[in-house]
């Protein structure tokens, strides 16, 4: 068989290029986060912009704009899968782990991509506190949306199974993804006025420690979603 | 088993005399105090019938016997009632110590995520046709959700400053309680496990019989 030839990363990366290229192809999740994330930051902008605001309203804004702009496009990835008709040839051609890695993999370059894009339009927009620690916020909103990608991959999996797909993400994600958004909002709120590491390390030994826990159980718990 | 039926009533009304008549009031407090007998016990059900359920769904996914599905699905929809009767004492108790209902205090907030996760795991079962896929889908999201819990009720609540009243008898303070107070709560939380194990017991028997009427679970 072929796929006997290849390691196990090269058939990571061949599905990381084949989900890239169709992504490239109909451009449809990324534009939609996108599209949604700025739609909300326009509309807290507009309303919030004669006000100066504490640094916790900025991270909650911030958190609450990522959290529900990936909901819309993290659950593609497995329910694109579904719909197109291509879910059983996938499942015979690897192993799931294979799988797994591949679409959290493709989850946070999407994640990481809706960042590059929010992160310096919100300083524009929002105007934080000047004395912002830059590369803290950003180390946080990397390690929470690392987070956010590890949970709802195995979750997305879970719902492309189930009937009402596309609103039943939301609602299952957001228990499970509590402690990550109260941790990652009250980090970065401390970032943004400038503490230091030592301030935030609790912080960000906590959404490690869960990333590091989610995906571990994700990776071993994937062939029982994914395997009929 | 009758026995352990009648023994369980006698001790939980000892438990309510004990509750009202016999334990001192906490410093401070005053009668507010008493609710941490029926409170504490009942959130502790909570958390305990979802760990169950939890090793329920962990069993199903090793050996495929639809049953311990069944069996999670009895544990979590107690764990349910539970956990809902703790938020409302809590809310109770909350309203007449600090003056609101509820004021999303980090412990307040984790119950109510054990709550959202109880939520979740019955709206995810409602949504899955295949009576296999169903058992699968939602072992796998209690195991997930499982996860969070920990970090929920003892993580969040140490790191943020909480106005929930310190676990008396966190072991790092060593015992601080009222040694009247302990033994009318150590009383109160066997009791209320008794009184889970109980309505457990009966839905398991109403799950045999049920089962020997329509069919074996795995063949039926």
């Amino acid at each position: 068989m072929v796929s006997k030839s290849y390691g196990w990363v090269d058939a990571v990366l061949a599905l990381i290029k084949k989900d890239l290229i169709d992504e490239c192809r109909t451009r449809f999740a990324f534009t939609s986060i996108i599209l949604f994330a700025m739609t909300t930051l326009v509309m807290v902008s507009f309303s919030t912009g004669a006000f100066v605001l504490d640094s916790g309203l900025h991270a909650a804004f911030l958190w609450i704009i990522i959290f529900f702009s990936s909901m819309t496009a993290l659950a593609r990835s497995f329910i694109k899968e579904e719909e197109q008709g291509t879910a059983r040839i996938l499942k015979i051609s690897t192993t799931p782990e294979v799988v797994f890695i591949a679409k959290l993999m493709f989850n946070l370059v999407m994640l990481l991509g809706l960042l590059v894009v929010l992160y310096p339009l919100y300083l524009v927009l929002m105007n934080p506190p000047a004395a912002n620690n830059n590369l803290l916020v950003m180390l946080f909103l990397i390690l929470g949306s690392s987070c956010l990608a590890g949970t709802t991959t195995i979750l997305a999996a879970i719902v492309s199974q189930a009937g009402a797909k596309h609103t039943l993400l939301p609602i299952i994600a957001f228990p499970v993804l509590l402690p990550v958004l109260l941790t990652a909002i009250r980090g970065t709120g401390l970032a943004l006025v400038g503490n230091f590491l030592n301030v935030v390390l609790p912080d960000l030994i906590f959404l490690f420690s869960f990333l590091v826990i989610i995906v571990t159980a994700s990776l071993l718990l994937f062939p029982f979603v994914w395997e009929d | 088993m009758n026995l352990c039926k009648y023994l369980l009533g006698i001790w939980m009304i000892l438990v309510l005399l004990g509750a009202f008549l016999y334990a001192p009031t906490a410093l401070g407090l005053g009668h507010l105090s008493r609710i941490i007998y029926f409170h504490v016990p009942l959130a502790w059900v909570g958390v305990l019938a979802y760990f169950i359920a939890m090793l329920n769904s962990i069993s199903y996914l090793k050996r495929g016997s639809l049953l311990n599905d069944q069996i999670a699905v009895v544990n979590a929809e107690i764990g349910l009632i539970f956990t809902l009767l703790a938020t409302v004492t809590g809310a109770v108790f909350a309203r007449y110590t600090w003056g609101v209902f509820w004021n999303w205090d980090p412990r307040q907030t984790s119950i109510f995520v054990l709550l959202l996760i109880y939520g979740a795991y019955f709206i995810l079962r409602s949504a899955v046709e295949d009576e296999e896929k169903r058992a699968r889908m939602a072992s796998v999201f209690s195991i997930i959700a499982f996860i969070s819990v920990p970090f929920l009720v003892f993580i969040i609540p140490r790191v943020y400053a909480t106005l929930h009243p310190d676990p008396i008898i966190s072991f790092e303070s060593g015992f601080q309680m009222d040694s009247k107070m302990f033994q009318v709560f150590l009383a109160s939380l066997i009791g209320f496990t008794g009184i889970y194990g109980w309505i457990a017991s009966l839905y398991y028997r109403y799950l045999v019989i049920r089962t020997r009427i329509e069919g074996d679970l795995n063949n039926g």
